[in-house]
């Protein structure tokens, strides 16, 4: 065992943890006031319900011994059997690096956490709680796990036969949810009001703090998926932070010239639009790769705010633009910039004479993943829908979900 | 007595309360409120997307005072508030039946 890597992916795993508070608080400040305390507990709620799907059965089909063809992983660690915190020789049994295979394991259960979470911002303020609860319960198992495996079990089909390469989820955390925003967005319909009356965020402190907390866990999230405290770590850490500062500043540039003024909700979403795009590539491209990924997300994630009008398609809170827009980018470009002097785990990209071949095999790994997850989510959606009901009454809706589904209220007048 | 209650930009707030205490008031009462008079609305721009709210924010001030002191505050509140351009606000004076401190139960301008 190596003490230094498992204290670096100890505290990664909590930091990856602490972006899921962080997520809640950017929606949180995003959504009208009576429904900021619906949405935090959508996202809290992830935090105790993954964790339990995790340990019972979603980490042995994402990590367990492949089941064949490397679609799913077996049931052998169900419960974590045979998960141990104990390394016989240089490396633990399962994942192979010198870190205990529990460490690695909650470090996963935290992405498995977020993961479901980014697909409240699409729900908001008008999803049921209750359905929600067993549609993230469901989603992790046969959404989230089954992608894991492909993506990043040494057996996942994609990972093996593709050999499309994700450092730390572009496919797996950001297409994964964007695609399901979509898919929930379509069966859910738009809010009450929608592009007639006025939707504000109403706390953008809340949010810009959130922007903060998610900012600072992005390190755990992109350099702990080095597995180690190594020189890949400490490149992901620093492209991570290129990426998310030139994508800000991008965005605010962009309002400034379009709209005469730049804002803190756009700084901060230019801001997780760079981190969401660095994190595929974020172990596979150098400095230069991360300004030009950079700059590409505050450049489309911004242009593709207009995609749901265009569409007519209420992604409350624009999940789409920034997960599934910036996940799509991040992934194609790492067949771009990746530089297997860094990295070879990923060929050169177009940048660096490698051609188009790492290009054509991140192209199939985005189209798969957008299609499961897009098709899983939906026909999932409908099933509840049919049993539970996604969508609150509409006097609840009015109201405010705080009021009406937890009987609780964010903002009191006086004690 | 007079109850005068000043609809006011917020950013006179403390100007305002300044010149009211040199012209001898002993207490005021303020609350963030929002409105829309002759002042039009403003946008405001969220992830590229325009609204067009038509209330804006403005501060309302209650006074509680003595006939005699009435006009004086008016006054300084008028000009003090005064900057010429449209939503500098709206001064209203209603009459009052009785005062009491609820501390003391003293009632009319003793109360005040």
């Amino acid at each position: 065992m190596d003490t230094g890597d498992t204290a670096w992916m100890l505290i990664s795993s909590a930091l990856v943890l602490f972006m899921t508070p962080g997520l809640a608080l950017f929606y949180g400040g995003m959504v009208r006031a009576k429904n900021a305390l619906g949405m935090l507990l959508k996202n809290y709620i992830a935090m105790g319900i993954v964790t339990v799907t995790w340990v019972a059965i979603g980490y042995t089909l994402a990590f367990g011994p492949d089941a064949g063809g490397g679609w799913i992983g077996n049931l052998d660690y169900w419960g974590l059997r045979h998960v141990s915190n104990v390394i016989e020789g240089d490396a633990g049994a399962i994942h192979g690096v010198a870190v205990p295979d529990t460490v690695i394991m909650v470090f996963q259960m935290m992405f498995a956490i977020i993961t479901p979470a980014l697909i409240t911002g699409a729900v908001a303020e008008r999803m049921k709680f209750t359905t929600w609860a067993v549609f993230i319960a469901i989603w992790s198992i046969v959404v989230y796990a089954p992608m894991a495996h492909w993506v990043w079990s040494p057996d996942g089909f994609i990972f093996k036969d593709i050999k499309a390469v994700d450092f730390a989820g572009g496919t797996v955390v950001h297409i994964n949810a964007g695609a399901a925003a979509l898919a929930m967005v379509f069966i859910l319909g738009p809010r009450l009001g929608f592009r007639r009356e006025i939707i504000r965020p109403h706390s953008l402190p809340l949010t810009l703090l959130g922007a903060g907390i998610l900012w600072f866990g992005w390190f755990g999230f992109n350099a702990g998926s080095a597995f180690g405290a190594n020189g890949l770590a400490a490149n992901a850490f620093v492209v991570t932070q290129i990426a998310a500062g030139v994508a800000g500043t991008v965005w605010a540039l962009m309002e400034q010239v379009r709209h005469g003024k730049a804002t803190t909700l756009g700084f901060a979403s230019g801001a997780v639009a760079g981190l969401v795009a660095i994190t595929p590539a974020s172990g596979f491209v150098g400095p230069g790769g991360a300004v030009a990924i950079g700059a590409a997300a505050g450049v489309i994630c911004f242009l593709a705010l207009q995609i749901k009008f265009a569409f007519n398609f209420d992604d409350a809170l624009d999940v789409v633009a920034v997960h599934l827009v910036g996940g799509i980018l991040g992934s194609l470009l790492v067949g771009v910039f990746a530089d297997a002097e860094l990295n070879p785990a990923s060929k050169d990209g177009l940048f660096f004479g490698g051609g188009v071949d790492q290009l054509g095999r991140q192209a199939a790994a985005v189209g798969i993943a957008l299609v499961y997850s897009f098709v899983v989510t939906y026909v999932l959606g409908r099933i509840l829908d049919a049993v539970m009901g996604l969508r609150v009454a509409e006097q609840d809706e009015r109201r405010g979900l705080d009021l009406a589904l937890h009987e609780e209220q964010s903002y009191v007048l006086a004690d | 007595m007079k109850m005068i209650v000043a609809y006011i930009n917020p950013y006179k707030l403390d100007e305002i309360r300044d010149a009211l205490k040199d012209a001898g008031v002993s207490g005021l009462s303020v609350s963030n409120i929002q409105g829309f008079g002759r002042q039009a609305g403003h946008t405001e721009t969220y992830r590229g997307a325009e609204y067009e709210v038509d209330f804006v924010p403005k501060v309302r001030i209650e006074v509680l005072v003595d006939e005699t002191l009435a006009p004086t505050v008016i006054s300084t509140i008028e000009t003090t508030a005064r900057t010429g351009s449209i939503g500098d606000g709206k001064i209203a004076v209603l009459p009052v039946e009785d005062v009491i401190r609820i501390r003391t139960g003293e009632r009319g301008r003793d109360a005040l």
